[in-house]
C-alpha cells in the first residue's frame, strides 16, 4: 500500500514542480494547483476510513538506512487517520480561501511552498513509526512555520513572531529529542508500535520520570501551553489563511497528537496524570481569561486556541486514568474522556477555521481588526455575521452546534474524575470542575465579544473603506467549515463511529468498539446541562457588564509576564554572546590561527598522550626508495624556504610545490587517484591563495617582540611535533577494519574496478552525499559572507 | 596593471578544450580507473580558473551565461534524489546498481546508477568552486 507515503511525499514533491516549473508564470495565480493536492490527499484518506473502522492498520516501509535500523515507516490508524482528515480536509479549504485572499502580486511562490512544506511535515509527523522520523517532520513542521509566519518579513512584528516561534517551538523539539533517546535507551527500539508493546515490562526504570518531563516539554511548547503559549499570539502577524490552518487547527495539535500516541506508552503514570491535566487545565483557565482582554479580534482567537488546546489537553490527562493497572470497572469513563478530546478536536479545528477566516474577510473588506473600530457589519455582511456567529456560538458551547455536545462531554469527564481513587486525586478533585466551570464562563464572554461587538452596535466607518460582503469564493470554506459546525451536532456518530471510536481504540490497544458509548444529543436534567445554563446566565450578566469586569485585568501589570521574561531572556543570551565573542574575535588573522593552533596541541596532543596512544615501530616497513629521499628532501627545503620569502607570491609558489611534491609521492606509491586529486586541488587552492593575496596588503616585515616571537616559536614546534607524531602513531595502530576487503569484491557487488571510486559512490555512499552537502554549504557560506554587506537595499526593504 | 596577456589568452582558448575534455574522460572512466566525479568536477572547475585567469570575468561570464550557486545547488540535489531513487524501489537509501548491456557497434557497455550520483559530485564541486573563486575575485 503506497497511500500513506504518497501522502507525505506528494506535497513535497508539488513543492519542488512550482519551484521548477510554476515560478514563472505570474499571471496564473500557483493556488489553483496547490489546491489539487491535499483534495486528493484527502479524498485518499476517506476511502482509507472503512478500512480503519474495522480495525485495519496501514503499514508500509521503506528501508531508509538499515544497518542503523532507521527505517522510513509510515503508519495509518484510527489516530493518524482523524489528524490526516484534518490536515488535509482544512487544508483544502484554508488553500482555496487564500486562493481569494493573496492577490498574485504578493510572492505567492514562497507562500504555496511553504505550506506545501508544511503539509508534508505534519502528514509526516502523525504517520511516522519511527521516533527519529517523528522528530525530523517536528522540526520541520517549525521551520515551515517560521517561514509562514515571516512571510510579510518586511514588517517588524513578522520577524519578531516568526522568531518567537522558532526559538519556543525548537527548544521543545530539543527536549523532545532527548525524550526520545532516552525511550530508545530503556527500550531498545524506536519504534513507536514495538514500544508500545513492551513498555510494561520498565515501568520501574529510573529514566522514566525525565522522559515524561522531557517528552510533555516538546508537547507543550507545540501545543501553546502554559507558560509556552506566549508565542502563539505573535505568531498571528502570518497571514489569516495560515493562522487558520497552522495555528489553530493542525500544527499547534501536533502536540496533542503526541500526548494521544504516548498516552499508552505513559497513561497510568501519576507524572503523566498530573502535568498533562494540570498544565491542561492551568492553560484552559488562562487563555480564557487573558482572551477577554484583547482588542485584537485575531489576538482574541489566538488566546482562545490556547484555552481550548488546554481543554482537550485536560481531557488526555484524564483519559490516561484509565490506563492505571488497578482500575477495571470506572475504566470506561476514562476512556470516555479520550473519545471527548478527540471529538472536540475535530469540532475545534471546524469552527475555530471558521471564526479565523471571517475574521480574515472582515480584515480584507474593512481593514481592521481591531474591535475598538468595528461595529455594526450586520447589515453589510449578512453572511458573514451568521457564520460567524455559528462559529461562536459553538465555541461557547451552546446547542444546536457540535460544541456543545463536547463541552458537554467535558464536564462529564470532569465530574468523573472524583471516582477515581489513586494519585491523591480526590483531594483535587473538587477543583477541576470548578476551574473548568469558571474558564468556560470567559470562553462564552469573549464568544460573545467576536459576534456583538463586531456585527452589532453603531457601525463606525473606516475612512476610504466601504463595508460590503466578501466575495463568493472567499466565503465557500466558512461556509463549508459552519455547515460542518451544525451537520456534526445533529449527526454526531456518523463522526463518532468511523472517525473518532478507530482513533480512541487506537490509543487503547486493549478496549473493544463495544466499550465505546456512542455521542446522545439529550441527557436530560443532569449536571452538565445545568453547568451550561449557568454559564449563559452568568456569562451574559458578566458581558453586559463588562466594562466593570475589565478592571480585573488592573491586577495584572502588563511588564510582568512570560513575554518580558522570555525577552529579557534573549536580550541577555545577545549580551552575553557578543561579550564572549567580542573577547576572542580580535580581527587578527594570526590569533586565530593560534587558536587552531592551540586545540590542536591540547585537545590532540593531550589525547595522545593521554591514551598512550603513540606506538611507533619500524618492523614490517618497506625499504625506502631513492626517489622518496630525494623527493621528501626537496620538500622540507621548500618548507624551509618559505621562512626567508620576501614576497607572498613567493611564499605561495613555494607552498605550491610542496602540495606538488606529494602529489609525486602519491605517484611512487602507487595512488594514481590520490595524485591525481592532489595535483588538480593543488592548482586550484594556488589560484584560490593568488586570488585572495591579491587583497591584502603589502607584505611588511615588522618588528615583532621577542616574547610574542618566542610563544610563536613554541606553538608551531608543538603543533609541528604532534602531528608527526600523529602521522608515526597512526601506521602502528588499528582500531578500523583493513579497507582491502573492498578490493577483493568490489567488481562483483558494485561493478567498478577502481575500488577508491566504489568506495565513494557505492559502499560508503552516504559520507561522500553528506560530504557534498558540507562542500555546497561552505559554498553559501563564502558566498554570502562576501556578498552579504554589498547588497544595502535588502536592509532597507525589512525595516518599515 | 594590465600587461599584454596575448600568449596566455591564445594558449588558454586552446588548453581550455584540453582540460574539458580530459575532465570527461576522467569523469567517465571514474568507475574502472583513476578518476570521477570529484576529480572531473575539479579538472573543471581548473578549466574555469584558467579561462578567469586568462580572461576578465565579464568575459568568462559572457560565454558562459551559467549561475554557478545554481549548479552547485543542483549537483546537492542531485546526490540526495539519487539516493532516494533507490528507497521507492524498496531498497537501502543511496543503494546503487549495474548492469551490463549490448548496444549495437558499441558491444557492451555497462550502465550503472552510480554516474548519477557521480553527476551530482561533479556539479556539486565545479559549482562550489567557481562560486567561491567568483564571488571573492568579485568583491574589489
Amino acid at each position: 500500500m503506497l497511500t500513506i507515503n504518497l501522502a507525505i511525499l506528494l506535497p513535497f514533491l508539488a513543492a519542488l514542480f512550482i519551484l521548477l516549473f510554476l515560478r514563472r508564470f505570474r499571471r496564473f495565480h500557483i493556488g489553483w494547483f496547490v489546491l489539487i493536492i491535499p483534495a486528493i490527499l484527502f479524498a485518499l484518506l476517506l476511502r482509507q476510513i472503512p478500512n480503519i473502522a474495522n480495525g485495519k492498520t496501514l503499514i508500509h516501509q521503506i528501508n531508509w538506512i538499515p544497518s542503523f535500523d532507521i527505517n522510513f515507516i509510515s503508519y495509518l490508524d484510527g489516530l493518524s487517520l482523524v489528524f490526516g482528515l484534518l490536515i488535509t480536509g482544512i487544508g483544502t479549504l484554508v488553500v482555496l480561501y487564500s486562493i481569494y485572499y493573496l492577490s498574485t502580486e504578493q510572492s505567492l511562490v514562497h507562500f504555496y511552498i511553504y505550506l506545501l512544506l508544511f503539509m508534508g511535515s505534519m502528514l509526516g509527523v502523525v504517520f511516522s513509526d519511527h521516533l527519529m522520523v517523528l522528530y525530523v517532520f517536528w522540526e520541520l513542521t517549525s521551520i515551515s512555520s517560521f517561514l509562514l509566519i515571516a512571510y510579510w518579513y518586511q514588517r517588524k512584528g513578522s520577524r519578531y513572531g516568526a522568531k518567537k516561534a522558532l526559538h519556543i517551538t525548537v527548544l521543545g523539539g530539543f527536549a523532545m529529542l532527548i525524550g526520545f533517546l532516552m525511550l530508545y535507551v530503556v527500550t531498545g527500539t524506536f519504534s513507536i508500535r514495538e514500544i508500545i508493546e513492551t513498555i510494561h515490562l520498565y515501568k520501574d526504570h529510573s529514566l522514566m520520570t525525565p522522559m515524561i518531563i522531557f517528552i510533555l516539554l516538546g508537547a507543550f511548547t507545540k501545543s501553546a501551553q502554559f507558560p509556552f503559549h506566549i508565542w502563539l499570539p505573535d505568531a498571528m502577524e502570518a497571514p489569516t489563511p495560515i493562522s487558520a490552518y497552522l495555528h489553530s487547527a493542525t500544527m499547534v495539535k501536533a502536540g496533542i497528537y503526541v500526548v494521544a500516541r504516548f498516552t499508552p506508552v505513559f497513561g497510568g503514570e501519576a507524572l503523566w496524570f498530573w502535568l498533562v491535566s494540570s498544565i491542561g487545565l492551568l492553560t484552559l483557565f488562562w487563555g480564557s481569561f487573558t482572551a477577554i482582554r484583547q482588542t485584537d479580534l485575531k489576538a482574541l482567537l489566538a488566546y482562545s486556541t490556547i484555552s481550548q488546546l488546554g481543554l482537550i489537553m485536560t481531557l488526555f490527562g484524564i483519559g490516561s486514568l484509565s490506563l492505571h493497572p488497578d482500575i477495571h470497572v470506572e475504566s470506561v469513563l476514562y476512556t470516555q474522556a479520550v473519545f471527548a478530546a478527540l471529538f472536540h478536536l475535530v469540532n475545534h479545528s471546524t469552527f475555530k477555521g471558521t471564526l479565523f477566516m471571517v475574521i480574515g474577510i472582515i480584515d480584507y473588506q474593512i481593514g481592521t481588526r481591531d474591535l475598538r473600530r468595528l461595529g455594526g457589519l450586520i447589515s453589510f455582511m449578512p453572511i458573514s455575521f451568521t457564520i460567524a456567529m455559528i462559529g461562536s456560538f459553538s465555541m461557547a458551547g451552546l446547542p444546536p452546534f457540535n460544541g456543545f455536545l463536547s463541552k458537554e462531554m467535558f464536564f462529564t469527564a470532569i465530574l468523573h474524575l472524583k471516582d477515581f481513587d489513586f494519585f491523591s486525586i480526590q483531594t483535587f478533585a473538587g477543583i477541576f470542575p470548578v476551574v473548568a466551570w469558571i474558564a468556560s464562563v470567559f470562553t462564552f464572554i469573549y464568544s460573545m465579544m467576536i459576534v456583538f461587538q463586531t456585527f452589532f452596535g453603531p457601525y463606525k466607518e473606516q475612512p476610504g473603506v466601504e463595508a460590503k460582503e466578501a466575495s463568493f469564493g472567499m466565503l465557500i470554506p466558512p461556509v463549508t467549515l459552519s455547515a460542518l459546525v451544525v451537520l456534526i451536532f445533529f449527526f454526531p456518530n456518523i463522526l463518532g463511529d468511523y472517525v473518532i471510536k478507530p482513533a480512541v481504540l487506537s490509543v487503547y490497544p486493549g478496549v473493544t468498539n463495544e466499550m465505546i458509548g456512542s455521542i446522545s444529543l439529550w441527557h436530560g436534567f443532569n449536571k452538565e446541562l445545568l453547568m451550561t445554563i449557568g454559564i449563559i446566565i452568568l456569562g451574559i450578566i458578566l458581558y453586559i457588564y463588562r466594562t466593570y469586569f475589565k478592571k480585573v485585568y488592573i491586577a495584572f501589570p502588563r511588564n510582568i509576564s512570560f513575554d518580558t521574561l522570555y525577552n529579557n531572556a534573549l536580550e541577555f543570551t545577545d549580551r552575553l554572546a557578543k561579550g564572549i565573542t567580542n573577547f576572542y574575535m580580535t580581527g587578527y588573522l594570526r590569533h586565530y590561527v593560534m587558536y587552531i593552533f592551540l586545540f590542536f596541541i591540547i585537545v590532540l596532543g593531550g589525547s595522545l598522550y593521554y591514551l598512550g596512544a603513540f606506538t611507533f615501530s619500524l618492523n614490517n616497513d618497506q625499504p625506502v626508495h631513492p626517489f622518496v629521499w630525494m623527493i621528501a628532501s626537496t620538500i622540507v627545503i621548500a618548507g624551509m624556504t618559505i621562512f626567508f620569502a620576501k614576497t607572498r607570491l613567493t611564499a605561495i609558489l613555494v607552498n605550491g610545490y610542496i602540495g606538488f611534491a606529494i602529489a609525486m609521492l602519491f605517484v611512487l606509491f602507487r595512488a594514481p587517484d590520490l595524485a591525481l586529486t592532489q595535483l588538480v586541488v593543488e592548482t586550484v587552492t594556488t589560484a584560490l591563495f593568488l586570488l585572495c593575496f591579491y587583497f591584502l596588503p603589502e607584505w611588511e616585515k615588522t618588528k615583532v617582540v621577542r616574547k610574542v616571537k618566542m610563544t610563536n616559536i613554541v606553538i608551531s614546534i608543538s603543533v609541528g611535533t604532534i602531528f608527526t607524531l600523529i602521522a608515526l602513531s597512526v601506521k602502528s595502530g588499528k582500531l578500523f577494519r583493513s579497507i582491502s576487503a573492498y578490493f577483493e569484491n568490489a567488481d562483483e557487488l558494485a561493478g567498478g574496478k577502481n575500488i577508491v571510486n566504489t568506495i565513494l559512490g557505492d559502499f560508503r555512499a552516504f559520507d561522500t552525499m553528506l560530504e557534498v552537502i558540507v562542500l555546497f554549504i561552505a559554498g553559501i557560506g563564502v558566498y554570502t559572507l562576501i556578498k552579504y554587506t554589498n547588497n544595502k537595499g535588502v536592509e532597507k526593504l525589512e525595516d518599515k | 596593471m594590465k600587461i599584454n596577456e596575448v600568449i596566455l589568452q591564445s594558449v588558454s582558448k586552446i588548453v581550455v578544450f584540453i582540460i574539458l575534455t580530459l575532465a570527461l574522460y576522467l569523469f567517465f572512466a571514474g568507475h574502472n580507473a583513476p578518476g570521477g566525479g570529484f576529480i572531473g568536477g575539479l579538472v573543471l572547475a581548473s578549466s574555469f580558473v584558467l579561462m578567469l585567469l586568462a580572461f576578465d570575468i565579464e568575459t568568462v561570464k559572457k560565454g558562459i551565461p551559467v549561475d554557478f550557486k545554481l549548479v552547485a545547488a543542483s549537483g546537492a540535489l542531485i546526490v540526495l534524489l539519487s539516493g532516494l531513487g533507490a528507497t521507492i524501489l524498496g531498497e537501502p537509501f543511496l543503494s546503487q546498481s549495474f548492469a551490463y548491456f549490448d548496444l549495437p557497434f558499441y558491444g557492451e557497455v555497462e550502465l550503472t546508477t552510480v554516474t548519477i550520483f557521480e553527476t551530482g559530485v561533479a556539479l556539486a564541486v565545479v559549482g562550489v568552486v567557481v562560486t567561491i573563486i567568483l564571488s571573492i575575485s568579485e568583491d574589489v
